[in-house]
């Protein structure tokens, strides 16, 4: 019969090397898929990966577009992967990121139509609190009545969509469309515009902070005692009790740091991009961010390059449904080999098969 | 061989595989389409519009689309990516999508954009085209009125906007004026598609005691719930007798092919302009899917006579004396709804007994 086996020592480098093994295998896997669709799989995977930044067609205006869907992905799952890296689990990061839209809107919606400088600013403030006191509910609740934080964070997303709806048709409707939900746009209310800080180059406030994030985490984690802390609880939780650890404090940091992320996420996209709260506002990026996190090896450089090259398989894919017709569900498949190509991939350098001779007890 | 000649075959090769979206001398029509064209509703008839215009023009048209595109910025990225590859016209066939197509529209003025269902016309290169599909509504609700025998209609709605609330109210109007008891519970999805929901609301009003099924939703998966459950519903956007031929009593069907023939056409002919048009059942743009073979031959002759007098006017599904559900008066005896109000309705008929979600 066969058996699993984990490995006493899984390969270092098999580690780094799995994402890249990943998106090699999804691009032959995917362009066997594109072949039996009849499609072009050379052009799929060029219109996926190259065209939206080579193309002298599109490339001028998909460049910043990728930052414009990747910072957000970017910047939820640098705080998601500080928690994942100590065991504590949020999976709610797609509510957070929706009540932080919330209040960021709400501050903005508050003081229209009066121009300030002051507003923006507040707003981030807004939105960051947002973020954390929405991540703050599950870690209390996993502290004080130890319940189990992957189900109250994933919950509480629900309950952010309908309060996202509940806004969108009542307080934060706008007052002037009669009838129709969703707000205000804040694009075109100056004081609350989250606009490209370099025109059509998609560097808005958002990029700015997910870089930021990116450096702030990365520092954290190899330089900072908090760092250490999340690392040994995550790698072996029992020593780092003895090390004076509190995992209390951890599941209320690891919460928070995510929380405010988030929250800043949903905020910056809220006050730019989308410009509207919209009953769908929210567009899964807090749910992608989880793969994102796991993709980028829970490394904020590594995320950087995950969600970027998520970001391109975004863009890409409209791309390749544009150009050759191809399927929207053939992109989401495409998407998914990725991850599924990974977990294998980690998988198989975790554990070794084991062939043994007879049935065993 | 040296360096420049393999850059210069690497250059030629990358520019000609990066060949443009379409050839130069055929008109370009882009599509965006809120679900999958496989929901065989809204988007389905929509592309099947598509798919005329490509048959009408042969290779004098260059069509192309792309699907389940989210109402906000990916909408604002597909419009722009259309655009750069050439498109001569863009249909976005989404009620969400006019900020964005209005943002798009004043970067390409030269381009032609066409909303379907939307409000918002502030660049001179946006048409609007909407259906009245209350007219259909209104021929449903009255069937359903005739073949309920609990009293209970069952309506799965999206999102609480105008053009749902007047479907509504011109159904229940309808079936009123034929069943005094009828009573209407309305599930909100949220959602122009998806099924599971659709299908989970569908079960919950069977459950209370709904016998026919209406739905404002894309999917087919109320109408199968509906005949596993033995009780009858319409379909929504496009003919669904197929998928539940017991129960699918006959449906609303969006005729979208002659509009965007017409349209493009004009982008041909150099005369688009920027129209704003409601079509009806006298139009073309509102049909019926086939009747099903229960309804009683009076009552289908009843249902077209309805068809008959919409389409020449002497009938209007919003003809007072109509109050509004708390009770102050709406429409004087006679007084026929004026356009403007319908496509800003944010209020019930009186006799619904529920509350718009706000």
């Amino acid at each position: 019969m066969i058996q699993l086996e984990k490995r006493l020592a899984p390969s270092k480098r098999a580690q780094y090397l799995n994402p890249f093994l990943a998106v090699a295998l999804t691009m032959v896997a995917g362009g066997l898929m594109f072949a039996v669709l009849g499609k072009d799989p050379l052009a799929a995977i060029r219109l996926i990966f190259f065209d939206p930044i080579f193309s002298e067609q599109f490339g001028s205006y998909s460049r910043p577009q990728l930052l414009i869907k990747s910072a957000p992905l970017i910047l939820i799952a640098v705080g998601l992967a500080i928690g994942f890296r100590a065991g504590i689990w949020n999976i709610g990061a797609e509510g957070q990121y929706i009540i932080g839209a919330l209040c960021g809107a709400g501050v903005a919606l508050a003081f229209y139509p009066m121009e300030g400088w002051f507003i923006f600013p507040l707003m981030v403030v807004a939105g960051a609190l947002g973020g954390f006191l929405w991540a703050m509910i599950p870690a209390i609740l996993k502290t004080r009545f130890n319940t189990n934080e992957i189900l109250v964070s994933l919950l509480l997303v629900y309950v952010a969509e309908k309060l996202l709806a509940g806004m969108a048709l009542g307080l934060l409707r706008n007052p002037d469309v009669a009838g129709f939900p969703g707000s205000r746009d804040l694009r075109r209310y100056e004081s609350a515009h989250n606009a490209d800080l370099i025109a059509n180059t998609g560097m808005h406030w958002g990029v700015v902070a997910a870089m930021i994030a990116v450096i702030l985490a990365y520092v954290m984690m190899t330089r900072h005692s908090l760092g250490y802390q999340v690392r040994l609880a995550g790698q072996a939780p029992r020593a780092a009790r003895f090390a004076g650890v509190s995992p209390t404090r951890l599941v209320v940091v690891c919460f928070g740091i995510a929380g405010v992320l988030a929250g800043l996420a949903g905020m910056f996209e809220v006050s730019g991009p989308s410009g509207q709260v919209r009953i769908d506002f929210a567009s899964g990026y807090g749910f992608t961010a989880i793969i994102v996190a796991f993709l980028g090896r829970l490394n904020p450089i590594g995320i950087v390059l995950a969600g970027l090259l998520l970001g391109l398989t975004y863009i890409g894919g409209e791309l390749s449904q544009m150009m050759l017709q191809l399927p929207g569900a053939a992109i989401q498949v495409f998407q998914g080999m990725l991850l599924f190509f990974l977990l294998a991939l980690d998988f198989q350098t975790n554990y070794r098969l084991k062939l043994t001779k007879g049935a065993r007890a | 061989m040296t360096l420049k000649t393999i850059l210069g075959a690497a250059t030629a090769l990358g520019l000609a595989l990066a060949a443009p979206a379409f050839a130069q001398d055929q008109t370009k029509v882009g599509f965006i389409y809120v679900g999958p064209i496989g929901d065989h509703g809204w988007s389905y008839t929509h592309d099947q519009g598509r798919l005329a215009v490509e048959a009408e023009f042969g290779d004098a048209v260059e069509t192309t689309y792309v699907e389940t595109v989210a109402e906000g910025p990916d909408a604002e990225r597909v419009m722009t990516q259309m655009a750069l590859g050439g498109a001569d016209i863009i249909f976005a066939t989404s009620f969400g999508y006019g900020p964005e197509m209005n943002n798009v529209a004043e970067r390409f003025p030269d381009i032609k954009f066409e909303h379907a269902t939307g409000y918002i016309q502030e660049q001179p290169n946006v048409a609007l085209y909407n259906a009245r599909f209350y007219e259909g509504r209104a021929v449903i609700g009255h069937i359903a009125g005739k073949m309920n025998e609990s009293n209970k209609v069952g309506y799965i709605a999206s999102f609480p906007i105008p053009e749902v609330i007047m479907g509504i109210n011109a159904a229940y109007l309808a079936a009123k004026a034929v069943n005094p008891d009828v009573e209407f519970s309305i599930i909100w999805a949220y959602s122009w598609y998806d099924p599971a929901q659709e299908a989970a609301a569908a079960e919950a009003l069977i459950e209370q005691g709904a016998d026919i099924i209406m739905q404002h939703t894309d999917s087919t998966a109320p109408l199968t719930v509906a005949q596993d459950a033995g009780v009858m519903g319409f379909g929504q956007a496009s003919d669904m007798s197929g998928f539940a031929p017991e129960a699918h009593l006959t449906g609303i069907v969006d005729v979208w092919a002659p509009y965007y023939i017409e349209r493009v056409q004009a982008v041909m002919d150099g005369t688009w302009e920027p129209v704003n048009v409601w079509h009806g059942i006298d139009e073309g743009m509102v049909g019926f899917a086939p009747f099903n073979d229960k309804i009683p031959a009076e009552l289908v002759a009843e249902a077209e006579g309805m068809i008959a007098a919409i389409a020449d006017g002497s009938y209007h599904p919003f003809t007072g004396p109509i109050n509004r559900q708390d009770g102050t008066p709406w429409l004087a005896e006679g007084e026929v709804a004026d356009d403007g109000t319908l496509l800003g309705m944010d209020f019930y008929v009186e006799g619904i007994t529920s509350e718009i979600p706000n």
